[in-house]
């Protein structure tokens, strides 16, 4: 018996692939179906109404909102960020991926209306990235400490932070101070292990490996 | 008195011709009843050891192996060990997985509410140091930068066993910790730089280094 997700040959999300381009034309800036997976690229202003048209028209029902997330692209792109929704279509089993983009401080149409689920995980994003989502009802931190500072999962955040906590004898109570990291980060050889899979390494004169005076002793 | 028996060298009742006739009431009860000799050191940490109740606090994955140490396998009940759901009921706190700096308060302030003696046991690799978590913009790179451990649990998680062998571990130091504090003998046992100030109060060190 072959499995439901073979079964699945991908004409369907094509079908979607070319019903979402006939309705909003330029309003999808690319579509891509690779892997039998969806990812429409949108532009902003039409976000919502391409959320809306996937979830309501009954050919798809993508009626679940599995994730919102975020993508810095620091340094690589105009526009900074990507905010990428992943719906899924319980009735037809299928997934779509849709990705719009932002440049900093720009705000994105939050999703909220639409889908309940959108309200936790668009805080999320905005708690990891600072992206401000318009119209959301409750736009606040959801995991990182109450006054934190700054947005960890950009690109420019330092990766141990900027403050660590202590327990400060004098006022009784956990307080923060800068960080303070004495020990060195450890460094790497960014040669992948799997060298040897190609038949380019040899692990005969590989430094890591014991010698064979030192194997015998 | 039977050899070997339960009450072998209490001393019992004596011969009736022996007793004066002054005596008093309490030396009639030790007569009809006996007595043992001890220290109260003895019998306050004997008493400290036998009956270590831990905080119910589990942080992560750590958390599944505590539960495993007192569920029926394992049965930490066996030495006396029984979590309490309130801080005001405990004597142990088992940090059982990464701190985050959002918990760290909550976490003073459980430490705060018990009643002393208290003592700690830091379980695994990231309540010790931060562990697979040590570079993290959101975790306390050890949970002994907030309050004093007594007893550090390595292992990432920690066996049910590991867990179990600290706090055996803990009992060995409770019986060895004079009640009366010695406060020349102590020092203080922190992590914190050479040089730097103390953070924690002489009121804290519960530990005597004896």
């Amino acid at each position: 018996m072959t499995h439901i997700d073979k079964m699945h040959d991908g004409s369907a999300l094509l079908r979607v692939k070319e019903a979402v381009e006939n309705k909003f034309k330029d309003g999808i800036l690319d579509a891509v179906y690779v892997n039998r997976e969806l990812t429409l690229t949108v532009r902003k202003r039409d976000l919502l109404k391409v959320l809306k048209y996937l979830r309501d028209d009954r050919r798809f029902m993508f009626k679940c909102l599995m994730d919102i997330c975020g993508v810095d692209w620091l340094g690589k792109r105009d526009e900074r960020f990507d905010v990428v929704y992943h719906m899924l279509s319980v009735h037809k089993n299928m997934r779509v991926r849709v990705k719009v983009s932002a440049g900093e401080d720009e705000a994105v149409p939050s999703a909220c209306e639409l889908f309940d689920a959108a309200n936790w995980f668009e805080r999320e994003a905005y708690d990891m990235f600072g992206i401000p989502f318009e119209n959301h009802p409750d736009l606040r931190r959801i995991l990182l400490d109450y006054g934190f500072d700054g947005f960890p999962l950009r690109k420019d955040f330092p990766l141990v932070g900027k403050v660590e906590v202590y327990y400060d004898e004098d006022e009784k109570r956990v307080a923060y101070k800068k960080v303070d990291m004495p020990q060195e980060f450890r460094r790497f050889d960014e040669q992948s292990p799997w060298e040897a899979m190609t038949g380019n390494a040899n692990l005969a004169d590989d430094p890591n490996t014991f010698s064979e005076e030192e194997f015998k002793s | 008195m039977e050899e070997g028996g339960a009450r072998m060298g209490v001393i019992t009742k004596v011969q009736p011709d022996a007793v004066s006739a002054g005596e008093n009431a309490l030396e009639q009860g030790m007569r009809d009843k006996g007595y043992v000799l001890t220290s109260v050191d003895d019998v306050v940490n004997w008493a400290r050891s036998g009956s270590i109740w831990p905080m119910t606090f589990g942080l992560a994955c750590c958390a599944v192996e505590m539960m495993h140490s007192a569920a029926s396998r394992y049965d930490m009940e066996r030495f006396g060990t029984l979590f309490r759901p309130s801080p005001r009921q405990s004597d142990l706190l088992i940090v059982a997985g990464t701190l985050t700096n959002k918990m760290a308060p909550a976490l003073r302030k459980v430490y705060d509410q018990m009643p002393e003696p208290r003592y700690v046991i830091s379980m695994g690799s990231c309540a010790n140091g931060g562990g697979y978590y040590h570079h993290s913009y959101a975790v306390v790179r050890g949970c002994d930068r907030v309050i004093p451990v007594d007893v550090y649990v390595p292992g990432c998680p920690p066996t049910a066993e590991a867990l179990i062998y600290g706090v055996l571990q803990l009992q060995k130091k409770i019986k060895r910790t004079p009640v009366f504090k010695r406060t020349s003998l102590e020092k203080p046992q922190y992590a914190y730089k050479e040089g730097e100030k103390a953070p924690y109060t002489d009121r804290e060190r519960h530990v005597g280094d004896v």
